[in-house]
């Protein structure tokens, strides 16, 4: 069932079989020329008049994108029609942002990560800290059960979160993907999810057709994911058709929810109040295993390999695509001078408790692993967990006018 | 709403031989449900030939936009200045300024929302050969936008000639604003009263402006350098977009025909809080907006009077309108702060 939809979506293919099987000469006329066009354009326009100004770029895309490359790429394309410009297209229009060295390119597709390897794989070698798509294997485990010491502190721990992303395999990606695709991802992820039962068990909000009291409640839950503002994701094209089929899932107690068609086709988020890390987690494991169970059952399932984990719409997001966090105080600590560099050695990162385009404001810290790709979830639960017990060491120590440590840094990859 | 289903499936499968489709033409206004001061168009033109593939969507679209205009119907270019009658004695105190604009499309290349960046830089590349070459009253200079120093851009801010990379989400969910600042610039005369934007929502705006009423003479100017730069581009084989059926093919369909919005910034406090200002406005083919420009409601009583059409009358017809227009609303003006009725000037729908 899922390879016949897959086989009538084929986007641009299909569409010009539909036009020469019966749209009129004018339309078969312009398939013919159609190729010749575009051959002349090639011509007319080589590479190398179309090579992006890269001069006042920082992202990884402009660090590793070369003239050669371009021209080997820039005239392929995905089964899809998806092309190396319309990745790129986000990365160019945006030279920097001022808090994190973005990528700077989007997937269209799950081939797009093949078909442009040449310049995915560096970028991936550049975001991911030398994780060398060419050579290594990423390692998935969701196996809960594994974390160790996974309850913080509450006076100092305020929330506790794990979010990733899952997309739905033989479907375009948010950049390219046509609002019959965007909603068939809806209608693949609403049938699986009510089949959750149990703490689970919940209900689906569409955007388009909340009322405004469901939108009132979702607002102050701080579950509403609004139209994308950041020109990185409007500029990559994931806004279009707005807000049709994009909806929000959760379940009844409020610690599982589902985003549908934002930035990826799901994102997957549990979450709570104060420091059970390690109960999220638990959940978040129970939940995703059965989501995919419950459409595997129909004959779908997620984009997945063993060289880039989960396939997801930013390359900064493969492999686990996970980042778990909390909200954490650290009034001593965050003043304290060696705080970056302490961050740096556990491998995480601070952002405002706002999410990735804030400042952080007062004392409180959204602390988050850095890493996604070459670790499993399992592995980069546990150095979050251990990572912010150590934060709340150095933070009561220094409450205590004792003394704190800078860790050696932490082991990029297994071996 | 033009788009049925019908009309949409029998688009679906067809692209222009650039690769345009009807997703695409559709876009913008999809993804902007309205405008608050105006009723928008919601489709873009990706190239020349998007206005015959798609016909079928554009032409009620056209038909709508443009007061009933016919696929069959035929329209007038007319840049001869000389038959613009008058339009040299608007009152400046009540006319602060006078602007006519319009856009060209170079044939051979594809339009704003398409265009590669190759493309764009050749389009810049053949405006700046063209603009070089005019001279006397038109020797001018370009600016490119990713390129300017510091001291010129303020300078360019401050005579208000700058533009800036779109932020209405019209222009960017058409496309319109890749690539930023690739290949864009501005030039102008020495004079500064004959301005080019190249490559923002058409490959070439043309503007004539200047201070007070003298409608006549930035009419003069405009067609005059509009002549010279299209001579130019027809020397390199690369004319401007036209046809008989459409006049000038611009990217967005509420452009066709003259392109041309000819206006003035005119002191209307009377007049514009007047029960009848909206009906006025109607019955003389005028539209107005703040003096901000399209995005923008008006400011102490002062408006930016244009055109209402673009196709199916000429350039000089077009202009012809403003000038009588404007006249006659200043008179109104006028007539109204010395408290008199101005019943009797109100005028027939032309």
């Amino acid at each position: 069932m899922a390879t016949q939809f897959t086989r009538m979506l084929a986007g641009r293919n299909t569409a010009v079989v539909l036009a020469s099987l019966g749209a009129g000469t004018l339309a078969t006329g312009y398939l013919l020329t159609d190729s010749t066009a575009a051959a002349e354009r090639r011509v007319l326009y080589p590479p190398s008049a179309d090579f992006p100004d890269l001069r006042k770029h920082n992202n990884c895309m402009a660090a590793s994108l070369t003239p050669a490359i371009y021209a080997h790429l820039r005239d392929k394309s995905t089964p899809n029609n998806w092309t190396l410009n319309q990745s790129i297209q986000t990365g160019v229009d945006n030279p920097g942002h001022p808090f994190i060295k973005t990528v700077g390119m989007v997937a269209g597709d799950e081939e797009t990560y093949e078909v442009f390897s040449e310049i995915f794989d560096p970028v991936i070698k550049d975001r991911h800290n030398g994780y060398d798509p060419r050579t290594m294997k990423h390692p998935t485990d969701l196996d809960s059960s594994k974390i160790t010491s996974g309850v913080f502190d509450e006076r100092y721990v305020l929330s506790s979160r794990v979010r990733t992303g899952r997309s739905i395999r033989g479907l375009s990606l948010p950049p390219a993907c046509s609002r019959a695709e965007r909603r068939e991802v809806e209608r693949v992820a609403v049938m699986a999810l009510s089949g959750l039962k149990g703490d689970l068990a919940g209900r689906y909000y569409s955007l388009g057709d909340m009322n405004e009291r469901e939108q009132q409640q979702l607002i102050d839950e701080h579950f509403l994911f609004d139209k994308p503002v950041s020109p990185l994701l409007t500029s990559a094209g994931m806004a279009r058709d707005w807000p049709d089929a994009r909806g929000i899932w959760h379940n009844n107690q409020k610690n599982f929810l589902i985003w549908i068609n934002e930035e990826d086709h799901t994102r997957i988020i549990s979450m709570e109040k104060g420091g059970n890390m390690k109960r999220v987690f638990e959940r978040f494991c129970r939940g995703l295993k059965q989501v995919e169970q419950l459409i595997h059952e129909r004959g779908w399932e997620f984009m997945w390999n063993e060289r880039l984990g989960y396939i997801l719409t930013c390359p900064s997001n493969l492999g686990t695509g996970l980042r778990a966090g909390v909200h954490v105080r650290l009034p001593n600590l965050s003043k304290d001078p060696r705080f970056s560099k302490i961050l740096e050695n556990l491998r995480l990162q601070k952002r405002g408790t706002g999410g990735v385009d804030t400042a952080a404001t007062g004392d409180t810290f959204d602390i988050s692993n850095n890493d996604r790709l070459g670790k499993s979830e399992v592995e980069l639960v546990q150095l979050v967990v251990d990572g912010v017990n150590y934060l709340i060491d150095c933070e009561k120590r220094l409450e205590r006018g004792q003394d704190i440590k800078i860790p050696s840094p932490l082991a990029q990859f297994r071996r | 709403m033009v788009l049925t289903k019908d009309i949409y499936n029998k688009l679906r499968g067809k692209s222009t031989p650039s690769g345009f489709t009807v997703d695409d033409i559709i876009q913008t206004g999809v993804d902007n449900p309205g405008h608050p001061f105006i009723m928008t168009v919601g489709c873009v033109a990706g190239d020349e030939e998007s206005y015959e593939v798609f016909k079928d969507l554009l032409d009620p679209i056209i038909s709508d936009r443009h007061s009933g205009y016919k696929p069959t119907d035929k329209h007038r270019t007319d840049l001869n200045f000389e038959n613009l009658k008058g339009g040299d004695d608007l009152d400046p105190a009540y006319v602060l300024s006078s602007r006519v604009r319009t856009g060209r499309s170079i044939k051979g290349f594809t339009l704003p929302p398409h265009n590669s960046r190759g493309e764009r830089r050749t389009i810049e590349k053949l405006s700046i050969e063209a603009l070089a070459t005019l001279s006397g009253e038109f020797k001018g200079k370009y600016y490119p936008l990713n390129g300017m120093t510091d001291k010129e851009q303020d300078q360019l801010i401050n005579d208000h000639f700058l533009f800036d990379k779109p932020v209405s989400p019209l222009l960017t969910c058409a496309g319109m604003a890749r690539d930023w600042p690739d290949a864009r610039g501005i030039w102008h005369n020495d004079a500064k009263t004959f301005l080019v934007w190249v490559n923002e929502e058409d490959h070439l705006r043309v503007i004539s402006m200047q201070q007070g009423g003298n409608m006549k003479e930035v009419f003069r100017r405009f067609c005059t350098g509009l002549l010279k730069i299209e001579e130019t581009f027809k020397k390199h084989n690369h004319g401007f977009m036209w046809n008989e059926h459409l006049g000038y093919v611009l990217t967005c369909p509420s452009n066709l025909g003259t392109g041309l919005r000819g206006g003035v910034h005119v002191k209307l406090p009377k007049l514009s809080t007047h029960a009848k200002f909206e009906e006025i406005l109607t019955r003389l083919r005028l539209q107005k907006r703040g003096t901000g420009g399209v995005d923008t409601a008006s400011v102490g009583g002062v408006f930016d009077i244009s055109n209402a059409d673009r196709l199916g009358s000429s350039e000089v017809d077009q202009v012809q309108m403003v000038v009588d227009g404007v006249k006659l609303m200043v008179a109104m003006e006028k007539k109204l702060e010395k408290s008199e009725s101005i019943d009797d000037m109100i005028p027939a729908q032309k």
